[in-house]
């Protein structure tokens, strides 16, 4: 569906691209992310036909996107950074406008405008003009218009930015429901929404793909942590440095830190460890020291922290750019 | 070609949608009106000559007024970003924002109308009202309004703020006006040159009663390279 080769991009002296690599198969819903400024939106808006690359190819299905920019585009809904829209039109005639510029045959442009008006709820503001609408409302115009010639591929940057809660689960489960029979490439930085709508997540960072891969398996492999809760089998009070000291003899534990316990006469703690299981050696560590494990919780690394590694959110980020990326969650 | 109307129609509409258009054409008609009435009930004379002779300055101002939200507009808030994402060659982009320009012009002149029709009746009894240079003004006009608007198209492509748009587009007309009016302190191939180049001259033609293709060619050409420079300034917005 979607190829991508070594794609460059430069703003001037600005590098946004510097070689972007990646394929992407029907039916799969892609979740792009990275920090601002990372080349998220650059690479969609190559792919969208928008912007004109430095070098690299860009096809959708085949057809290269600067090549043959009409081809591509009829095959593509976009819905840009921010939603722009036609504010003083009616959220009909923007429809219909839009319907006629992607070429859908006249006797075919009411069905489709009526398709895409049911699929996003939009039927309440038909014959309201798009600045009167709530932002939640203008992002359903924004899916709609993205819709309506019923593409194979959709592109949506950052498509929840600026909704309340209610509105981002709603625009995500629209998102989930088209991502059934479409292609979506989708930016976020809301990481959670990664975990709950893509099937495939391409980290990028510095107009470089630093990861590709399934949310759920980010990160596997990299360790991350066991919480635990203690308690004394003989009823002995318990001393937290030596029950800490034994820990932290545990093969494969890396850090051992106090955490909340479950009141009287525990203890609870939490364990880093490296790529090994240590959940068997903690339980025999814990028996032949008399402990009873009222608590076992093991947790990986998790996309966020993934995510703070591969783009550099603590320190090794070059010196002139001292952003760290906000991450909302 | 259909797509092409499609973006030409919204833009019409949004055009008439906005107080901007009814400044516009307002201030137009007021203008084109003083000028009417003090010709012919102030001088007593039964043509549109002052009319057409003063419209190229009236149109430098008012060609500019009418393109410079066309692009600069879409910059600005962002919408270019779907125009251009739309399966529209970029030349079909700037062709449609023309016709939509032309046919505001065209809907201001039209509301001038009245004029010749009342001079044609105020004719005085025995002599007939020649309507050959009036016919020919018309023409002429929408001819030179096509080659400012291709102009200020181009203006207003080269900004995202619009009145930014509408001062070189006012500044480039103005030079197509003006260009020839300094050609006596020249020598003659130069003169000859300038006044060839200049919007006024051919117009001064046209209003004459003269259709010459040379004149004709000359505002083909024109906006040709306007909106030439429109749809290359729209390529480098997609660098």
């Amino acid at each position: 569906m979607i190829r991508i080769e070594g794609l460059t991009k430069s703003y001037g002296a600005t590098q946004a691209l510097r070689g972007v690599s990646f394929e992407v198969h029907r039916g799969q819903v892609v979740g792009f992310l990275g920090p601002n400024g990372a080349g998220k939106s650059t690479t969609m808006k190559i792919l969208a036909g928008f912007v004109t690359p430095t070098s690299g190819t860009a096809r959708v299905n085949g057809i290269d996107v600067t090549a043959d920019p009409v081809a591509s585009r009829r095959l593509i809904g976009y819905l840009p950074e921010n939603n722009p829209l036609y504010e003083e039109m009616m959220v009909r005639d923007f429809l219909d406008f839009v319907a006629e510029v992607r070429g859908i045959p006249r006797e075919r442009r009411a069905e489709r405008i009526r398709n895409a008006v049911d699929r996003c709820g939009l039927r309440a503001v038909l014959g309201k003009d798009i600045h009167q609408l709530s932002k939640g409302y203008r992002q359903r115009v924004g899916l709609a218009q993205a819709i309506v010639h019923d593409p194979d591929l959709l592109i949506l940057d950052e498509p929840t930015t600026g909704l309340d809660p209610n509105q981002i689960v709603e625009i995500r489960s629209l998102i989930k429901e088209l991502g059934r029979e479409k292609t979506v490439i989708l930016s976020t930085h809301i990481l959670s929404e990664v975990q709950s709508t893509c099937g495939r997540v391409l980290i990028i960072n510095d107009g470089r793909l630093v990861a590709d891969d399934a949310p759920e398996r980010l990160g596997k492999g990299e360790g991350g942590t066991v919480t635990v809760v203690l308690a004394s089998r003989t009823g002995a009070l318990l001393q937290a440095d030596a029950v800490r000291a034994m820990l932290e003899g545990v093969a494969g534990v890396t850090g051992v830190e106090m955490a909340e316990g479950e009141g009287a006469g525990t203890l609870g703690f939490r364990l880093r460890y490296g790529a090994e299981d240590i959940r068997r050696s903690l339980f025999e560590a814990a028996v032949r020291a008399d402990l009873c494990l009222l608590e076992v919780k093991r947790q990986h690394v998790s996309l966020e922290e993934t995510f703070r590694k591969l783009t550099g959110g603590e320190a090794s980020r070059g010196p002139q750019d001292p952003g760290t990326p906000s991450l909302a969650a | 070609m259909g797509t092409t109307l499609a973006v030409a129609r919204r833009e019409f509409r949004s055009f008439f949608n906005s107080p901007v258009a009814y400044i516009v054409i307002g201030v137009f008609l007021v203008v084109a009106g003083w000028l009417y009435f003090s010709t012919v009930f102030v001088a007593g004379e039964a043509s549109l000559r002052a009319f057409f002779g003063i419209a190229p300055v009236l149109f430098v101002v008012f060609a500019p007024a009418v393109t410079m939200r066309l692009l600069a507009e879409e910059r600005k808030s962002g919408t270019l970003e779907l125009l251009l994402s739309m399966p529209l060659r970029d030349w079909e982009v700037v062709a449609g924002k023309f016709l939509a320009a032309l046919g505001m012009v065209a809907v201001g002149l039209l509301w001038t109308l009245p004029y010749p029709l009342t001079v044609a009746g105020l004719t005085a009894e025995g002599a007939r009202f020649d309507w050959g240079p009036v016919v020919m003004g018309y023409l002429g006009l929408l001819l030179m309004a096509s080659s400012f608007l291709a102009l200020g198209l181009w203006a207003s492509a080269l900004s995202r703020n619009q009145i930014v748009g509408f001062i070189i587009g006012l500044l480039l007309c103005f030079a197509f006006y003006f260009i020839d009016k300094f050609a006596m302190v020249l020598p003659e191939s130069a003169g000859e040159l300038l006044q060839y180049l200049s919007v006024d001259y051919h117009f001064a033609n046209i209003a004459r009663g003269v259709l010459d293709t040379r004149d004709v060619l000359f505002y083909l050409s024109l906006t040709a390279v306007g909106l030439a420079l429109t749809t290359r300034t729209l390529g480098n917005v997609r660098q």
